[in-house]
């Protein structure tokens, strides 16, 4: 089975946000870049395949020359091949473009990316390329077997869980729940020498247009103070939220 | 080229985010001079509809399509869209219609904006306020194919009553069997709890709670105010509640009206997760934990006290004002 991880290069969760340029433009100034933990625990299940049922798997990320580091960081957690595309991801639906003609010149079985990414959370990614592959597909998926062609997957709904059969080619929308936090992997210093000699490929963006263009951000206005109550006047409490919030 | 709505149903009847996405349409449909075309797929009554805008309502009934499956039902609302010449297609933020809305975004070649908060600033060219960075910011999505697709946020809009005719057509898509190549074995949904995701309120627990075995408190308070459970990470790290009950950055995100946090303290990535709540309320013995700064109400105490005082006082609010 041949497995494609698709990585996204983020800022670190507790990454404080900041713009410049106008406020066009995201501020990486001191930024630590991370895998996207949605796509972390895509990689670490597909890691569970490699050693359990022999299954390759590459990963492939859309960006400049910065974001090689992410994937080396996806070589030493174990990933066999790396792939990126020079570009920069400026959409969601131009990024799905690019990894769907990375999965359909590899011949991919699986193709899993995270659900959505923390920086845009466009949340597009993984159902736009298996539409534009013609693969079967499941998003927000919490537990995923294979066996020969068939998957066993189980998605995430809104207020429990729904378990799926289907065939491959498929691509997953991954996250937590397709592996445990505990299960992350950390790389070793073998894994991270290795890496090193890793093969990372570079490949030239194919003609795509951007469908869409974040053109300005802005901060959530300041909050004002808490209001804080007397833990002995709970009534207040709901008073406010009453006649004040009328949130109840 | 009307605007074309996904009104979502659920047993039969729609789901109030139908209304919500509904009300959003309308609006959308005003700046642009046109009506609104909601599909319903097995739906409720389609007149409900009208009371928020809906002009007319394509009605699917197959029952090959009693279960969700985003493939099919992505088809649907594609044969409904090229139907009416839609410009803009309108979609909930809810689980399926994010599974489903990045398979339509292809089928139709059109832009897709997820987590809208707001009707769009511009008509031409097209410009949307989303949520981005986990609710840390915001940007203004600009898309510019010719055919749109914007997902509004969970309560980000509200629902607004604006009286229409909404004639209902059958409607009557032609699928393949390619549209049902993921088949569902097995759904596994507590009926009586109110999903976070649907929720007006959520009582969320946090490792102040000290163990699963004091969960009963933040049940009881939800119940009392029909709202969804949750908890931060730790707590679901730690086993004490489902990961499906985990709210945050990397679990669920919270859009809640209400949003009351017990022994929570705060990182940065629990409060970017519960951010989109409107209004957010903390109790928390520690005055020095980070959720304060982000709480618009907070009781500095011990939850173990507050709480079952909070839950008797709320039972009698409600009594008074049923």
């Amino acid at each position: 089975m041949k497995i494609l991880v698709c990585i996204s290069h983020v800022p670190d969760t507790t990454s404080k946000i900041n713009f410049t340029d106008g406020d066009t433009k995201f501020d990486t100034n001191g930024v630590q870049f991370v895998i996207n933990p949605n796509d972390e625990f895509g990689l670490t299940r597909a890691m569970w395949f490699k050693e359990k049922q022999g299954a390759s798997v590459d990963v492939v990320n859309v960006g400049g020359a910065e974001t090689e580091p992410t994937l080396r960081k996806a070589l030493a957690i174990g990933a066999d091949n790396a792939i990126r595309v020079n570009a920069e991801a400026t959409d969601g639906f131009y990024v799905a473009k690019q990894l769907a003609k990375v999965a359909q010149d590899g011949g991919y079985d699986l193709v899993i990316a995270g659900r959505e990414s923390i920086d845009y959370n466009g949340g597009m990614v993984p159902g736009m390329v298996a539409g534009l592959i013609g693969a079967n597909f499941v998003n927000t998926c919490i537990g995923l077997e294979i066996e020969g062609d068939t998957a066993t997957a189980i998605r995430e709904i809104d207020g429990g869980k729904e378990t799926s059969t289907t065939k491959l080619p498929l691509v997953v929308g991954g996250q937590k729940g397709l592996v445990e936090e505990s299960d992350l992997r950390i790389p070793n210093m073998r894994g991270i020498m290795m890496a090193r000699k890793k093969p990372l490929n570079v490949v030239e963006p194919v003609e795509a247009s951007g469908e869409t263009k974040a053109v300005q951000f802005e901060k959530p206005a300041p909050k004002g103070d808490v209001k804080l109550v007397s833990p002995d006047n709970v009534q207040e409490l709901i008073d406010l939220l009453h006649n004040e919030a009328k949130a109840i | 080229m009307s605007v074309l709505v996904y009104t979502e149903s659920e047993g039969g009847k729609f789901k109030k985010a139908a209304f919500e996405v509904a009300s959003y349409a309308k609006e959308v449909a005003n700046m642009l001079g046109t009506t609104v075309t909601a599909v319903s797929i097995n739906g409720g009554d389609s007149s409900e509809l009208a009371t928020y805008g809906v002009d007319k309502v394509l009605e699917v009934k197959d029952d090959k399509l009693s279960g969700f499956t985003a493939k099919a039902y992505a088809d649907v609302l594609k044969q409904a869209a090229e139907k009416e010449g839609a410009k803009v297609v309108v979609v909930s933020s809810s689980a399926d219609s994010k599974f489903l809305a990045p398979l339509l975004a292809v089928g139709l070649n059109a832009g897709y904006a997820s987590n809208v908060v707001a009707l769009p600033e511009s008509a031409s060219p097209f410009k949307v306020k989303r949520t981005a960075f986990t609710n840390k910011a915001f940007n203004i999505t600009e898309i510019s194919t010719d055919v749109k697709i914007v997902g509004l946020s969970n309560n980000a809009f509200g629902l607004k009553e604006s009286s229409a005719a909404a004639s209902a057509e059958a409607f009557s898509p032609s699928l393949s069997d390619a549209d049902f190549g993921v088949s569902v074995t097995s759904v596994d949904k507590a009926a009586d709890k109110v999903s976070i995701a649907d929720a007006e309120v959520v009582v969320s627990g946090g490792r102040g709670l000290k163990g699963p075995e004091n969960w009963g408190l933040i049940e009881d308070l939800a119940d009392v105010l029909g709202a969804a459970t949750a908890c931060s990470k730790p707590v679901s790290d730690m086993g004490w509640r489902p990961h499906s009950e985990h709210v945050g950055q990397t679990g669920k995100p919270v859009a809640s009206n209400l949003y009351i946090a017990i022994g929570v303290s705060g990182a940065i990535q629990h409060l970017a997760g519960i951010n989109a709540s409107k209004v957010k309320v903390v109790i928390n013995n520690d005055p020095e934990a980070p959720f304060f700064k982000a709480a618009d109400y907070g009781i500095v105490g011990d939850a173990f006290e507050v709480v079952p005082k909070l839950i008797e006082k709320l039972k009698e609010f409600k009594s008074n004002n049923a």
